[in-house]
């Protein structure tokens, strides 16, 4: 008899774990080369002179564009707080139609998450794109699209805090005989309401770094600079809109922080 | 006043909750309900409500047949009854008074107790009540400010807001220490006489229901194997309701006794003595 | 909140006990809460009169809005299939190519921007990377690879894990600052090395949320893959965009539906998978 030897796994565990990851390697490489068939290698042997002059040309940033950047600037904000204000109005109603415990009916339940799921696979972006080609471009489109967006993220996050409260209130309210919408106001919405402004704020800081790209597609805000520029070649003053796209988000952040930090 | 016949339930699980109990309470009367943990205590309360809807029997508030009332008149019903909770079931993030006049919710229509715009009458029974149990200087505070004597006063408060006929209690002091737990339990049944009301408590602490109540029904696997005056409680019926135990310190002054665990019934009985 | 709450206010009460009685404001402040209200109309009285909005080209697009909604219900995956079916492929393997290289990498700059395990410098430097990769979105990243490295996937998959090192790293860092600190020492005691002890203290701790969030990363890759083939990293974004743009809107629900299915798909797996590694 030899020794006892400790072993962390059973041997049919570890040739599984091992299996796992053999295969899950195979499929790296196997997706890497169909990426490496659709590539042109040329271009990467000259990728460091292409990065140094994309580089060369952004610094120094031309901050002589400052100026005119203040509106697209403002645009943006107002797209991302307009949008977020009009998702959330959409979603906070969504958010008790998907909650299990506050659902009025199976049918409805699933209607609802049909839609928070439906929405949130979809970027604001391709939202966007969408909507300049139906009302044109400009800000209502960027609105649009991220109130859009934003229904499914603030959705899901709302239900399942719903999904979460305390049971208890819930049946005492009940209880004293309150009616359907009493007892929602009165029992699950006290309990919701910090989970329901956190989820806001952070949605909002998010939908501020989304509200930069939208110009891009044409729907208004300071991507549409950004485009503008980008087409021109003329990177230093890329260069500044990054500037500014990054101490705003910054500057988002930091409030979303504060103000999660107060109501929780 | 409270009048149930052949109320029975059986889950969905198929588990028979209720066997087909029969039971009246008079008006005034302080009632407890004992038994061991799953024998159908909070079942049977709350069927009474209809927070459980019973499988079949009738429940009859004030002669008035409630087992099958829908929308407006459940609602009618249920503000008959004043309910109290074993973890005190209080919104946690809504003041004093706002737990207090939430009793009052099915006398003011939504958009009124939305906006907190409860009658004058309302905020000054409120406060007589909050009076009663000693808050008054307390309107202010968040639920989740208060200990937990004080959070079960303010559910008394709740229920007592509701001018109710019947008070359910379930498990008031389970979470309590033995000294408060006397306190709430004096309250309620002071409450309850000088109001005149029908009142049904669940309760595991026999020693503390002997004390207060004037009667004691008995519940096992669903159905009453005791009813009678807290004098009636022999070794040979407590045997009956939860099964072999020595049960000669039962009666003992319950003074010292520890704070006890819902599940741990025996322990409970035992006045804290292994 | 806390300030009013802590003293007893007896004309409060002195009205309650006459029947009067209103919940204490939000804000105790009452200049603080009357210039935030005020800041909040004046907010939206600017918005109001900044944002012009030509209802005429509105209206105009509802006909276009309806078709694209009842495109949802004759969906035509069978027209353009072939750029579907190339497109599809190339999200899914730039998806999981990026998410993997994102993560291998992440994993580092997370430990480095871990303020419990990190020496200060390393800590600058992880979150200065945390921060630049979480400010730009994947699609002025894209654009910047593309010129960079040229169109096709590599850019895409460049960006994708590029942006994957700032989510996970980010995350990991947050992490490894709230694990517990007893058994961090615990094995420093033993005289493990810096390896052994990320393998022993911290590892155990983060692993099964570092599992879940990178199963979450994959999910948020393959949808901003469907974006970044706008600018030409590759991926279905191109064939998406194509279709919006003909006003070939059966095509683009095609596409959605299929973005839509795939997401469900990965959010029911990652369910599973976070059972068997819980």
């Amino acid at each position: 008899m030899t020794a006892p030897v400790w072993q962390r796994r059973t041997p049919a565990r570890q040739y599984a774990i091992w299996l796992g990851w053999f295969l899950g390697v195979m499929l790296f490489l196997l997706c890497f080369k169909i990426i490496s068939d659709n590539t042109i290698w040329e271009f990467l042997t000259d990728a460091h002179v292409q990065a140094a002059s994309l580089i060369g040309r952004m610094v120094p940033p031309d901050w002589s564009i400052t100026g005119s950047l203040m509106l697209p600037l403002w645009d943006t904000i107002n797209i991302a707080t307009v949008g977020t204000a009009l998702g959330v109005l959409i979603a906070f109603p969504l958010a008790f139609l998907a909650a299990r415990n506050t659902t009025p009916h199976p049918a409805l339940r699933a209607f609802a998450l049909g839609i928070i799921v439906s929405s949130r696979s979809i970027n604001a972006l391709i939202w966007a794109i969408l909507l300049v080609t139906m009302i044109g471009p400009g800000l209502l489109a960027g609105m649009i699209a991220i109130a859009l967006r934003s229904i499914g993220f603030v959705g899901k996050l709302l239900y399942e805090a719903i999904e979460e409260i305390q049971p208890t209130p819930v049946e005492a309210i009940t209880s004293t005989g309150a009616g359907r919408m009493q007892v929602l106001a009165f029992s699950v919405l006290p309990q919701i309401m910090p989970a329901f402004a956190g989820i806001t704020v952070y949605r909002w800081d998010i939908n501020i770094r989304e509200s930069t790209t939208l110009g891009l597609v044409g729907a208004g805000g300071i991507g549409l600079q950004m485009n503008a520029a980008i087409n021109n070649l003329a990177w230093g003053q890329v260069a500044t809109v990054f500037v500014l796209i990054f101490g705003t988000v910054i500057v988002s952040e930091w409030v979303s922080a504060k103000v999660r930090h107060a109501v929780i | 006043m409270l009048d149930l016949k052949g109320l029975t339930k059986r889950y969905a699980t198929g588990d028979l909750a209720l066997d087909n109990v029969d039971l009246t309470v008079p008006a005034g009367q302080v009632l407890a309900l004992i038994g061991p943990s799953g024998a159908g205590k909070s079942t049977l309360i709350r069927c009474v409500n209809r927070l459980v809807e019973p499988t079949s029997g009738t429940i009859k508030l004030d002669g008035d047949d409630i087992t099958k009332v829908r929308g407006n008149r459940l609602r009618q019903a249920r503000r008959q009854i004043g309910m109290i909770f074993q973890n005190y079931a209080l919104v946690e993030r809504l003041s004093v008074m706002e737990n207090v006049l939430s009793g009052r919710l099915a006398y003011v229509g939504f958009w009124r107790s939305y906006f907190r715009k409860f009658p004058q009458s309302d905020i000054a029974q409120a406060f007589r009540i909050l009076e009663r149990v000693g808050l008054e200087t307390m309107i202010d505070k968040r639920g989740d400010a208060l200990s937990g004597g004080q959070k079960q006063r303010v559910g008394i408060a709740r229920a007592l807001m509701q001018n109710p006929k019947l008070l359910l209690v379930d498990e008031p002091t389970a979470s309590l220490d033995p000294k408060t737990s006397r306190q709430i339990m004096r309250l309620i049944c002071e409450l309850c006489t000088e109001q005149n009301l029908a009142t049904i408590i669940n309760i595991h602490d026999v020693a503390l229901a002997q004390q207060f109540v004037h009667r004691v029904v008995g519940l096992r696997a669903g159905a009453i194997v005791y009813d009678g005056p807290p004098e009636g409680l022999t070794p040979e019926i407590l045997t009956t309701i939860y099964g072999e135990e020595d049960w000669t310190t039962t009666h003992k002054d319950s003074d010292d006794e520890e704070k006890s665990d819902k599940k741990d019934v025996e322990a409970a009985l035992l006045g804290g003595h292994p | 909140m806390s300030a009013s709450n802590a003293q007893v206010d007896h004309a409060r009460i002195a009205a309650a006990k006459q029947g009067s009685w209103r919940p204490l404001p939000l804000i105790s402040n009452r200049n603080l809460r009357w210039g935030l209200n005020l800041a909040a109309l004046t907010y939206i009285v600017l918005v109001y009169y900044s944002v012009d909005i030509n209802w005429a080209r509105v209206a105009q697009g509802m006909d276009r809005a309806i078709n694209f909604v009842g495109s949802f219900f004759t969906p035509d995956f069978v027209t353009r299939g072939g750029e579907i079916a190339v497109g599809l492929r190339e999200s899914l393997t730039m998806t999981f190519v990026a998410t993997v290289i994102g993560i291998a990498l992440a994993i580092p700059v997370g430990l480095g921007a871990a303020r419990n395990i990190a020496p200060r410098p390393v800590y600058f430097f992880c979150r200065t990377i945390i921060a630049l990769s979480r400010t730009f979105q994947e699609i002025i990243i894209a654009i910047l690879f593309v010129a960079m490295f040229g169109f096709g996937p590599l850019a895409g998959v460049f960006t994708l894990a590029f942006a994957t090192i700032g989510f996970m790293a980010k995350l990991l860092a947050e992490d490894i600052e709230d694990a517990q600190n007893e058994p961090l020492e615990a094995i420093r005691a033993t005289g493990a090395g810096w390896l052994q002890w990320i393998n022993y203290a911290v590892q155990p701790q983060v692993m099964p949320r570092l599992i879940g969030l990178s199963l979450y990363r994959l999910d948020i890759n393959f949808r901003e893959s469907a974006v970044i083939g706008i600018v030409g990293a590759g991926g279905i974004g191109a064939t998406l965009n194509t279709s919006i743009n003909r006003y070939d809107y059966d095509t683009s629900a095609a596409v959605l539906l299929i973005i839509i299915g795939i997401v469900l798909m990965s959010e029911y797996l990652s369910g599973y998978v976070r059972k068997w590694t819980a």
